[in-house]
C-alpha cells in the first residue's frame, strides 16, 4: 500500500498496525514474538513475484477467480415496482458465492496456507462460526496435506451440521467449543488458547480482518481482490463506477475485501450493513450502531460490551455475524466518515434470502441477505442511471435447515 | 508505593505469590479468601479481575471468572475489595492481575486513579504486550503504580531489553507457552530462563504457571526470587465455595512452609 498518496484512505494501517486508534497488537506475551515473525514474513511475501504468482494461480485455477459481476435484472425490476417514478437503482452482484467452498472466505485461506508453509508451520489451526470459514480451511489443509483443527462453538456446531460434516469429510478435526455462549467470539478464545500452548508449530488462520496485526491487514489484502476484480469489471461493463457498494458485516473481510480498492474514489458510496438480530434495542450483533470502542482478540476495535468491559452475547440468525466485535479498519472507516454503515434485522435478511431466490433463482447465505436488504432500501432512493454493487459473498446451501425453521416449514 | 513491593522479597528465601479471582464465589466473600492467603503466609497477593474472554488462562480461571460475573462482580466492587484489604493489611502488596478491557474502558487514567485511591501496588496486564504500552503504562507510572511485565519462553535475547524497558514491582516469568493451570515446566528450563533474565535486570524474577505441590515450589523457590501459584488455590475455592477460606489457608500455608525451607534442605 506504500503507492498510496498521503491523504489516502488506502494508506492503513501504520507501521506498528493502528488504522488511526484502532487495531494493534493486544495479544500476551508469549505471542508477541510469533505475531513479529508473521509481519516479517509477510512483508517478504509481499515483495516476492513468485508468491503473488502462486496465490494467483491458486485463485485462477482452484477457487475459481474471476467472480462473475452479474447484473440482477430481475430483481432490480422488482425492486422498481415498489419505487417513485425515476428510481430503482440498477442491482449489480459479485458472485463470490460462486468461488470453490460456497463462499469468499476461501480467498483468504489460500492467502494465509502459503504463508504458513513459508513460515515452515507444520500445524493449522482456525476458528469459526457459520462454518464457511472452517470449511475454506479445512479445504486448503486438505490441497496441501498439512492437519488441521477448527474451533466451532457449540451453538454453531448445532445450527451449521452440514458444515460440520464437511470439514470433517476434509479431514479436519472439529473441536466444540461449550465456554460462554458458545459460538464464534468462544471459538476464538479457544483458538487463542491451543495457539499460545503450541506457538512453535502452529500457524492460526484468522477467518475476518481482525485480530492483532498483521492479520486485519493481510486479511484484507487477501479479500481486495474482491474489490480489484469488481472495479475492473464494471469498468469494462459499463465504463463507468458503481454509485454505492454494499456488503454484510461481522468481522467485516468481505466488506472491507470488496470496500478497500474503491476507498479513493471519492464518488463511490460505500455501505456496510451489520446483524441487527432481533432489532437494535434488543439482542443484536451490531457493534457499531450498539457499542463502543474497547480491547478484545488482540486488536482495539468497536465492541459490544457492559460499562465494566465484560463483552456481552452477540445474536445474529446468521452464524457467520454473531460476533460482537468487528474488523479495526470498519472502526477507524466509520469514525473517519468514509463509509456508512447499517443494519439490517433477521426478518428483513429472511424477506430478502426468499426475495432473491425467487426473483434471481440464487439461493444466498444468511450473511450476505442482510446486506441484499440494504440494497432493496437504498435502490428505491436512487435514480434509475445508478449502480449499486453488493457483495454475494457466501451461497445459502448451508442455511436452508435455519431457514426452514425460521419459517415454520418442515423438511 | 512501590517501596511495599520491593520490600516484600526477603533476601534469605523466594517470596511466595498467590492468585486468586475477585468475587468468586461472591463478592462478599472475597475478603476473607484474601486474609487467608495472608495467614498462611502469602508475601504478594495477585488479586484477578474476572472477564468475560479469559483469552490467556485454562478451564479453572475461566471457571472462576463465570462464577465471578455471574454473582454480579463489578469493577467497583473490586476496588472496594482492594480498599478494604489494604486497611486490614498495610503492609502486604496487592497486585491487580486481568485483561486490558476491563482496566481501559475508562480510560487508563481513571484506572490509574482507582488503584492508588485503593491502594493497589501494581498491575499486570495479560494482553498489553510492551508495544502497546501507552494504552496503560503511562498513566499507571505517572501515579507511581507498577506496571509488571511478563516474560515467556518464547521471549528471545534480542526482545529481553524492550520488555525490560519502564518494567517494575518484578518480573514474572510465565514459565510454560500456553495458558494458566495446565502442564509445569522442568525444572532445568526455569534455572536456565531465571539466569538469563536476572542477567538482564534487577527486578526480583518471579516464576509461575503450573505451579501445584509444594515440592514444586519449593524447587523453584531455591532459583527464582518468587513463586506463583494461581490456578490450584482458584481450584479450591471452586470445590468449597463460601467455606474456602481456611482450605486456602491450609494450602497456601503448606506453600509457604516448604518455601521458608527450601534454600536450607
Amino acid at each position: 500500500m506504500n503507492d498510496t498518496p498521503p491523504n489516502s484512505f488506502r494508506n492503513m494501517p501504520d507501521d506498528r498496525g493502528h488504522f488511526g486508534e484502532f487495531g494493534g497488537r493486544y495479544v500476551a506475551e508469549t505471542l508477541m514474538p510469533l505475531i513479529l515473525d508473521l509481519e516479517k514474513q509477510y512483508r517478504a511475501a509481499q515483495a516476492d513475484p513468485a508468491f503473488e504468482e502462486e496465490f494467483n494461480d491458486l485463485l485462477q485455477n482452484y477457487v475459481g477467480r474471476p467472480s462473475p459481476l452479474y447484473y440482477a435484472e430481475s430483481l432490480t425490476e422488482e425492486v422498481r415496482k415498489d419505487a417513485p417514478e425515476g428510481k430503482g437503482a440498477q442491482i449489480w452482484f459479485k458472485r463470490d458465492e460462486l468461488n470453490h467452498t460456497g463462499a469468499h472466505k476461501i480467498n483468504n485461506c489460500v492467502g494465509q496456507i502459503l504463508l504458513a508453509m513459508r513460515m515452515g508451520k507444520t500445524r493449522i489451526i482456525a476458528e469459526t462460526g457459520a462454518g464457511q470459514h472452517g470449511v475454506a480451511t479445512a479445504t486448503v489443509c486438505a490441497r496441501f496435506g498439512l492437519p488441521c483443527t477448527i474451533f466451532m462453538g457449540a451453538t454453531d456446531v448445532a445450527r451449521q451440521k452440514p458444515n460440520l460434516f464437511r470439514m470433517k469429510l476434509l479431514g479436519a478435526e472439529v473441536v466444540p467449543v461449550t465456554s460462554g455462549a458458545a459460538t464464534l467470539k468462544d471459538a476464538m478464545n479457544e483458538a487463542l488458547r491451543d495457539w499460545v500452548a503450541n506457538v512453535h508449530d502452529t500457524f492460526y488462520i484468522i477467518g475476518t480482518a481482525a485480530g492483532p496485526h498483521p492479520y486485519p491487514e493481510l486479511v484484507r489484502d487477501f479479500q481486495s481482490v474482491i474489490g480489484k476484480e469488481a472495479r475492473a469489471q464494471m469498468l469494462d461493463r459499463t465504463g463507468r463506477l458503481p454509485d454505492m457498494l454494499v456488503a454484510a458485516i461481522g468481522g467485516g473481510s468481505n466488506a472491507i475485501g470488496l470496500f478497500h480498492p474503491f476507498l479513493d474514489d471519492p464518488d463511490v458510496k460505500m455501505l456496510g450493513i451489520e446483524a441487527a438480530g432481533h432489532g437494535l434495542d434488543k439482542e443484536h450483533a451490531a457493534s457499531l450502531a450498539g457499542g463502543g470502542p474497547g480491547i478484545l482478540h488482540g486488536n482495539k476495535t468497536y465492541l459490544l460490551q457492559d460499562e465494566d468491559g465484560q463483552i456481552t452475547e452477540a445474536h445474529s440468525i446468521s452464524a457467520g455475524l454473531d460476533y460482537p466485535g468487528i474488523g479495526p479498519e470498519h472502526s477507524w472507516l466509520k469514525e473517519s466518515g468514509r463509509v456508512d454503515y447499517d443494519s439490517a434485522t433477521d426478518t428483513e435478511a429472511l424477506d430478502a434470502f426468499q426475495l432473491l431466490c425467487r426473483t434471481e433463482g440464487i439461493i444466498p447465505a444468511l450473511e450476505p441477505s442482510h446486506a441484499i436488504a440494504a440494497v432493496v432500501r437504498e435502490a428505491v432512493k436512487m435514480d434509475r442511471d445508478q449502480i449499486i454493487l453488493a457483495n454475494l459473498c457466501g451461497r445459502g446451501d448451508k442455511d436452508i435447515f435455519t431457514v426452514a425453521e425460521a419459517l415454520g416449514t418442515e423438511i | 508505593m512501590t517501596d511495599r513491593l520491593s520490600s516484600s522479597f526477603p533476601a534469605d528465601r523466594a517470596a511466595l505469590v498467590t492468585f486468586v479471582t475477585a468475587g468468586d464465589p461472591t463478592p462478599a466473600d472475597t475478603g476473607a479468601i484474601l486474609d487467608a492467603l495472608v495467614e498462611g503466609g502469602a508475601d504478594i497477593i495477585e488479586l484477578g479481575m474476572p472477564f468475560t474472554d479469559p483469552m490467556a488462562d485454562g478451564p479453572s480461571i475461566q471457571e472462576a471468572d463465570i462464577r465471578s460475573l455471574a454473582a454480579g462482580t463489578t469493577t467497583a466492587n473490586i476496588f472496594n475489595m482492594a480498599r478494604e484489604f489494604r486497611q486490614r493489611h498495610p503492609d502486604t502488596p496487592l497486585v491487580l492481575m486481568g485483561y486490558a478491557n476491563p482496566m481501559t474502558i475508562r480510560g487508563s487514567e481513571w484506572f490509574a486513579n482507582a488503584c492508588v485511591d485503593a491502594g493497589v501496588d501494581a498491575v499486570i496486564c495479560v494482553d498489553i504486550p510492551v508495544e502497546e504500552d501507552e494504552s496503560l503504562g503511562d498513566a499507571l507510572r505517572a501515579k507511581d503504580v507498577a506496571v509488571i511485565r511478563l516474560a515467556t519462553p518464547t521471549t528471545d535475547a534480542e526482545r529481553l531489553p524492550q520488555i525490560l524497558s519502564n518494567a517494575s514491582g518484578f518480573l514474572y516469568y510465565v514459565s510454560v507457552a500456553g495458558i494458566t493451570g495446565q502442564q509445569q515446566a522442568a525444572q532445568a528450563s526455569i534455572e536456565e530462563a531465571v539466569a538469563r533474565l536476572k542477567a538482564g535486570t534487577d527486578l526480583p524474577v518471579a516464576v509461575g504457571f503450573g505451579v501445584r505441590t509444594p515440592e514444586q515450589a519449593a524447587d523453584i523457590a531455591r532459583v527464582a526470587d518468587g513463586v506463583v501459584v494461581g490456578s490450584a488455590i482458584v481450584e479450591i475455592v471452586g470445590e468449597y465455595g463460601k467455606d474456602a477460606a481456611p482450605h486456602v489457608r491450609d494450602y497456601v500455608k503448606s506453600l509457604s512452609d516448604a518455601i521458608r525451607v527450601a534454600r536450607h534442605g
